[in-house]
């Protein structure tokens, strides 16, 4: 179906239902419950970063999961990407298509020139080329730039921007040909309480696309030579191949991913600053990946999705929050359990993420996938007794 | 005039001189071989011809056409592939991915950029694939890792995917070493029957003289980066140059 094989086209129509379905999936708990309102992560401005990071982290893993060569600067892509979709806004109007193309192109060309110089080197030297750019792009654009982008305050959009193509009507935030990104209807079912927003179905239906895009590019001869690349580029070049514009296609690729995230973030929220290229940033999509399962497919959503859920919700609980789930129990084992756990929650969810991430490249080498795959296989050992079925396809 | 001219080729590495004013001719559709004592210069000199090492003087002249000065991949597309002394396959890929590569080589040449349709709609690369592989008897293990493969079975997996590609001109370094007797002569009919079915040239550099014996119709003998004799197996066997070569002043 769709030109995938059916492990594939089954993987796609999860990831469709996932997406599409995020709004009641991410709230399990009732609304007003104090699960709901420590763990319920269905709110549009969580699953925006869900989405528009897994789509980053796609792009990224192309490059790195396909090639082997680890990009360490780019949250660069990211940040051109919103600095040309926030031009948009304020030379045209404040509809995201051209925003969003624009983003795209920018990335692209941006990465053409990176990619061209940082590909004349591999391994840690291509990492440390690619991380330098990246340094340098958010540098330059603190203090050189500054009319582009407008250095430390950030880029915005202002009353007297020339916005030539806004008519008298026209919405005054970001929109689809009408559509305002932040309108959304709240739906109340039992407890529950369901919003679905303009801007993030806008950013899962990129996110499909980006999947599936993916999917065709590692099925692809292309994906096939990248692979290869990664496994002998020796034997790649006595093979006739020129490995040089096929890594700085994937390299472009990616970029252009990256593009697109940036353009989707300043289209959810129309300002932008120079810390989106910071080096922290790039580091994040690193371990995003290596969480999820370098190589895979599915690997980049889940961590993307992994530790922009601990940023997010881990971080907001607090020790009284967990009095609160601990009232209970005798006053001694409350106080007890929550200075043990304290470390882990609010500020420190940095550690609870360090712990996760040591963990999985210890034990789980491909990552939570591996993991996925290691339980998969545990439960068809018992169903079926057939051992070497299930622990051998590698899935994707 | 051969296949391959090659006409003199000196290499210096910073005082060593390792190959000096290095002739050779082969002819096209022969096996010729190049023997010689440890550091004669055999892999530089095959080095040189694949375009991972340039000379600092001399011409390499294939099919009427210049190889130095340009890249391995170019020198592959205008049909020399190399076999090495330690295999260098895909470890990461399956046996029938490993193939299929050289396949879209030969079809689309060094770049092209197909990212969208699957692999597997290919279905001319998949007949090519499959056709060497059974040629070289390997059919059955086409899904396993290349990595879990015996070494023997990795040299196989090489040669064909240097076969797929039909090159003119065939490169072997030391195809038999660390092989137990059994697997050399495999190897050896392996190269026999190749050599009965096609058009190929080989230049083959091996230590062991039973294969080299079997084989070679030329024989060139190096010896300290110097060509020595350029003979026939049946001239070489006793010719006193060689034996000085190999067992030094001694009278024997």
């Amino acid at each position: 179906m769709l030109g995938l094989n059916s492990r594939d086209f089954k993987l796609f129509i999860i990831v469709c239902i996932m997406a599409l379905a995020a709004p009641i999936l991410l709230n399990p708990f009732p609304t007003a419950s104090a699960m709901g309102e420590s763990f319920n992560a269905g709110y549009p401005a969580l699953m925006q970063r869900f989405v528009i990071f897994g789509i980053l982290v796609i792009g990224f893993n192309i490059l790195f999961g396909l090639t082997g060569y680890l990009s360490f600067g780019h949250a660069a892509f990211l940040g051109v990407g919103s600095y040309a979709a926030v031009w948009m806004f304020k030379l045209l109007s404040y509809n995201v298509v051209p925003a969003i193309i624009l983003s795209v192109i920018v990335a692209g060309l941006f990465s053409v020139v990176i990619g061209y110089v940082s590909l004349r080197r591999s391994g840690i030297y291509f990492s440390i080329l690619t991380l330098a750019f990246a340094q340098m792009s958010y540098q330059l654009a603190y203090s050189v730039f500054t009319p582009l982008t407008n250095g430390e305050t950030g880029l915005q959009v202002y009353n007297d921007d020339p916005q030539i193509l806004m008519g008298e009507n026209s919405p005054t935030v970001p929109h689809f040909f009408g559509l305002e990104m932040n309108a959304q209807s709240v739906v109340d079912v039992a407890g529950w309480s369901f919003t679905f927003q303009n801007g993030y179905y806008l950013s899962a239906v990129f996110l499909i696309l980006a999947f599936y895009l993916s999917i065709r590019i590692f099925r692809s001869p292309m994906g096939l030579m990248l692979r290869a690349i990664k496994s002998n580029q020796t034997r790649m070049s006595y093979t006739g191949i020129n490995t040089k514009p096929y890594m700085l296609a994937a390299f472009v690729i990616s970029g252009m991913y990256a593009g697109l995230a940036g353009g989707l973030l300043a289209a959810m929220d129309p300002l932008t600053g120079a810390e989106r290229m910071f080096w922290t940033a790039s580091g994040e999509i690193v371990v995003m990946a290596i969480l999820g399962g370098v190589g895979t497919l599915i690997g980049p959503v889940l961590g993307a999705g992994i530790i922009k859920y601990l940023e997010n919700i881990v971080s907001k609980i607090n020790d009284g929050i967990l009095h609160n789930w601990f009232a209970f129990m005798p006053d001694w084992l409350d106080n007890a359990l929550v200075t043990i756990i304290h470390p882990f929650i609010g500020k420190g969810w940095h550690l609870t993420l360090g712990l996760l991430f040591m963990a999985v490249v210890i034990f789980l080498p491909g990552g939570l996938v591996q993991g996925g795959q290691k339980l998969g296989g545990l439960f068809r050992r018992k169903k079926t007794d057939d051992a070497a079925d299930g622990a051998k396809t590698p899935a994707e | 005039m051969g296949i391959l001219e090659v006409k003199g080729i000196n290499k210096r590495f910073g005082g060593l001189q390792a190959l000096g004013d290095v002739n050779l001719s082969v002819a096209e559709n022969t096996v010729h071989a190049i023997i010689g004592p440890n550091g004669a210069g055999k892999s530089t000199l095959l080095n040189v011809l694949v375009g991972k090492l340039i000379p600092d003087s001399g011409s390499v002249m294939f099919d009427g056409q210049s190889v130095l000065g340009r890249a391995p991949h170019e020198i592959n597309q205008m049909g020399i592939s190399r076999v090495f002394q330690t295999p260098e396959i895909f470890s990461d890929l399956t046996v029938f991915e490993n193939v299929m590569i050289p396949c879209f080589a030969k079809r689309d040449g060094a770049f092209q950029m197909n990212a969208i349709g699957a692999v597997t709609g290919h279905g001319d690369i998949k007949d090519m694939a499959e056709a060497i592989l059974a040629d070289v008897n390997m059919l059955d293990k086409r899904q396993m890792t290349a990595s879990s493969m015996s070494r023997g079975d990795k040299r196989r997996l090489e040669m064909a995917m240097c076969l797929v590609q039909e090159p003119r001109l065939l490169l072997l370094d030391e195809p038999t070493a660390g092989m137990a007797r059994a697997d050399t002569n495999n190897t050896i009919d392996l190269l026999k029957e190749i050599k009965e079915k096609r058009d190929i040239t080989m230049a083959i550099i091996e230590h062991d003289m039973h294969v080299v014996f079997s084989l070679a119709e030329r024989i060139t003998v190096l010896a300290q980066g110097m060509p020595l004799v350029e003979e026939t197996p049946e001239n070489i066997k006793g010719h006193p140059k060689v034996r000085e070569a190999y067992l030094g002043e001694a009278q024997v």
